[in-house]
């Protein structure tokens, strides 16, 4: 009977460990006046203290954006027009979120772990947000919306894994990036199982002209609005002038 | 080619904004309409956040209304004293006008009550003007000559008349500054100039000759919409620059072409043409409002 047990427990742990090494094109990016969006490359290895086993382990890489409270609205027809009258205010979801794995989802990982790590784009807006789990089509909604403007991504079997150990995958950010620190996971599942991560960050900030702009706006509001005034008026005058002399 | 606007947080194409720009400007310069209530749209629909592109396209019109009123200022079509009285009640409805558009944002309605506000007078004005210049047109045709426009006669019973030498007038400063401060608010919260509220008050309300009246509600637009632009800049940092600077490149050289053709086409003929176009934009927002959207949620800022 221990014996059983013995090999039970064994038979249970991994019979390899396995860690994960990443790396990323770029952890930097600068949005800049000619920003169009970026792709950073998600890459890396399975290191193993052991030859792999047999199957193909699972690979997720998920994008994290800093989170951000949002509201979303519903219309409703009142008095013969479309209205918003109802609205639920999420705390907090994250402004961008791409997850993206090496095969169908249900073969690779369980709904409990999805639960316990937060993958699952529902799950990671939930983990955030406490405010909307009453209001599964509110959350419905704010995952279709941000689906369509590439905000929110979900790229099942876009992660290649060559020879269970080489993995990477790409991933498409759009323009309309939030400033601040995007957190890179990798998991590596078995058996529907999460058994390793590895994290990193990416650094997203607006540079250059648009950065002193940004921050001329916000920090001195009265003197970029009066710099808004001059630019207009010497356009307007310089435009007035330029096309009396042409007209001679 | 596009371009990252700092403040909207999209990027664009630049030769749609300078498209906007330059389309609108022509009508700024024919018609002495800021064009904003064409800007505005415009900008939402090519995915600008509303509230930006009510500040950013405010800052736009300064810069084409400066440009045409120039052009009138030489032709000696603007009456600086009305424009003066219209000028100081502008600025208090635009104060009054800024606070209700946060107060409306908070509300979560602001997208509402600028479609509403939108249908409303613009449908009116529309169908105003459309009635009086076919009639105009009519008469004209028929040989007859055309009625002076006189004010209304209630307006000639009130008190503080001031002599308005270039427009011929000696009437109340209670009218034009009400028109001011309405045209005001209006210009704070739909990012409009207003002209065209404001050219059809001064025929109608004011019985001002159509001749000063469109560079006299430029020269006021102009003054209004850069106090205007300054309060956004102040309250809610959602004035753009860069978008601003392409709008402007557009609409300055687009107003040039405008001014040109306004000379050249008669006058009721303008009106018909500024009728049909108002009443186009308010039929296009009233049918979007009744319409069955394809998408009930949307998204916003807690703020706003």
């Amino acid at each position: 009977m221990r014996r059983l047990l013995l090999l039970l427990a064994f038979l249970a742990t991994p019979a390899v460990a396995e860690d994960l090494v990443l790396g990323l094109s770029q952890n930097r990016i600068g949005i800049t006046a000619n920003f169009d969006g970026s792709e950073i490359l998600v890459f890396g290895a399975v290191r193993r203290d052991a030859p792999a086993p047999g199957d193909t382990p699972g690979v997720i890489v998920t994008v994290t954006g800093p989170a951000e409270p949002v509201t979303v609205w519903r219309k409703a027809r009142q008095f013969g027009i479309w209205i918003n009258t109802e609205r639920v205010d999420v705390d907090a979801a994250p402004s961008f979120y791409a997850v993206a794995t090496n095969r169908p989802w249900d073969d690779i990982i369980s709904d409990t772990e999805d639960l316990r790590h937060r993958i699952s784009i529902d799950r990671a807006i939930r983990s955030v947000g406490n405010a909307v789990h009453d209001s599964p089509n509110f959350t419905a909604a704010l995952v279709r919306l941000r689906e369509q403007t590439g905000l929110y991504q979900n790229a099942v079997s876009t992660v290649t894994l060559s020879q269970a150990t080489l993995f990477s995958t790409a991933i498409a950010l759009p323009a309309n990036l939030t400033e601040g620190s995007y957190a890179v996971r990798v998991l590596l599942t078995r058996d529907r199982a999460v058994v390793a991560e590895g994290t990193a960050t990416i650094d997203v900030r607006k540079i250059g002209l648009e950065r002193t702009l940004y921050r001329m706006a916000h920090d001195r509001p009265l003197v970029y609005g009066l710099v808004s005034i001059v630019i207009a008026v010497t356009a307007g005058w310089a435009a007035a002038a330029l096309f009396r002399w042409a007209r001679g | 080619m596009t371009i990252y606007l700092p403040i909207a947080e999209v990027s664009l194409n630049i030769f749609l904004l300078l498209g906007i720009g330059g389309a609108v400007g022509v009508l700024s310069g024919m018609f002495g309409v800021g064009g904003g209530f064409l800007i505005t749209p415009l900008l939402i629909f090519a995915g600008i956040p509303p509230a930006v592109a009510v500040a950013t396209s405010v800052n736009q019109i300064v810069a084409s209304s400066v440009s045409a009123v120039l052009a009138h200022l030489r032709r000696r079509t603007v009456d600086l004293r009305m424009g003066t009285v219209l000028m100081a009640g502008g600025i208090v409805g635009s104060i009054a006008g800024v606070q209700l558009f946060s107060l409306m944002k908070a509300a979560g309605q602001v997208d509402l009550l600028i479609s509403l506000s939108y249908v409303g007078l613009l449908g009116t004005i529309g169908a105003l003007m459309l009635n009086e210049s076919l009639r105009a047109l009519a008469r004209s045709r028929s040989g007859g000559a055309a009625p002076q426009r006189r004010g209304h006669a209630w307006i000639h019973g009130l008190p503080f008349k001031m002599r308005f030498r270039t427009s011929g007038l000696y009437i109340s400063v209670i009218p034009p500054v009400l028109v001011g401060a309405g045209v005001g608010a209006m210009s704070a919260i739909m990012g409009v100039g207003g002209g065209f509220i404001i050219v059809p008050a001064m025929i109608y309300l004011l019985g001002m000759p159509t001749k000063v009246v469109i560079g006299t509600s430029l020269f006021q637009i102009a003054v209004v919409a850069a106090f205007t632009t300054l309060l956004h800049a102040v309250t809610s940092q959602t004035v753009d620059l860069p978008l601003a600077v392409l709008l402007i490149l557009g609409g300055v050289i687009g107003a040039q072409i405008g001014a040109q053709l306004g000379l050249r086409l008669k006058a009721e003929q303008l009106r018909i043409l500024l009728a049909l176009l108002v009443l186009a934009v308010a039929l296009k927002l009233g049918f979007d409002l009744v319409a069955t959207p394809s998408e009930l949620y949307s998204l916003s800022e807690p703020r706003g």
